[in-house]
């Protein structure tokens, strides 16, 4: 069995850095949804997913992450990913997610972005 | 599919069973890297394998409930291009019926999935559909060097 995705939050003021380690599939994508959905039950409207522990995802985890999108659009938030694979990077431009969640190459980046 | 000699043959038979995707593609992996592959294209050829086998658990309404994935290590004298099939004996379907996946629409609508053939088409050079009554086949394949030597 491939181990459960473990998950890691920073959260600061309106920003939170969700941070995953493992395999993104369906309880994976489950489980950053559930995260994602209080901190934004909690106020919180900038999100960056760091997936710097994240070596292999499938699409059913992405079409999970692509409704924590649509909720971000909902409420007038930024989403951004950050530390993806080559590979991964790829399949998000392939599915058109880079339109709606800018991709940095690390949590440096995405955070000085969307703290300003 | 590439017209190249079939050097070496490497078959497998997995369950439709959770994670078992993460199985084929460690397989994958082993025999992308065996031919001297690029790591960044070994990990295309391990996300392409595990969506064509989610596709297959998911979709296919296989009695056996189980894939066969044969690998095959093709070239002229030493393998220089991967190629997979992995085939069920589920109910087939119209390849020309599967509509191609928007992001503008999944965002809107109410299914978010469906994406697995366009991910597999934009990491693998190749991909092939072959279904009906008694099963579907999908072959694809990846060169060494890439479509334009790239990476």
């Amino acid at each position: 069995m491939t181990e459960a995705l473990k998950l890691t939050i920073d959260r600061r003021d309106s920003l939170a850095v969700i941070q995953t380690e493992g395999y993104i599939n369906n309880q994976g994508g489950e489980e950053i949804a559930r995260v994602a959905y209080d901190l934004l039950e909690g106020g919180c409207r900038r999100l960056v997913l760091d997936l710097t522990g994240t070596k292999i995802i499938n699409s059913i985890g992405i079409s999970i992450l692509i409704e924590i999108i649509e909720k971000m659009l909902e409420v007038e938030g930024k989403l951004a990913f950050c530390a993806l694979t080559p590979t991964i990077e790829k399949t998000f431009h392939i599915m058109g997610l880079a339109q709606y969640a800018t991709i940095y190459p690390d949590r440096a980046a995405a955070v000085a972005e969307l703290a300003t | 599919m590439t017209g190249r000699t079939r050097l070496r043959e490497v078959k497998l038979t997995l369950p439709m069973a959770p994670d078992m995707e993460v199985v084929a593609s460690q397989a994958a992996s082993s025999l992308a890297n065996f031919i001297g592959m690029s790591p960044d294209r070994v990990d295309e050829v391990r996300l392409a394998v595990v969506e064509c086998c989610i596709n297959a658990f998911e979709h296919s309404r296989s009695a056996d409930r189980k894939v066969d994935i044969t690998f095959g290590l093709l070239g002229e004298g030493e393998p220089d291009t991967l190629e997979i099939r992995v085939h069920d004996d589920g109910v087939g379907f119209s390849v020309t019926d599967v509509e191609e996946p928007r992001i503008e629409a999944k965002l809107r609508g109410s299914r978010k999935r469906g994406w697995g053939l366009k991910i597999m088409q934009g990491l693998m050079d190749e991909v092939k559909v072959l279904s009906g009554a008694t099963g579907t086949t999908v072959v694809m394949s990846k060169a060494r060097g890439g479509r334009d030597g790239e990476r």
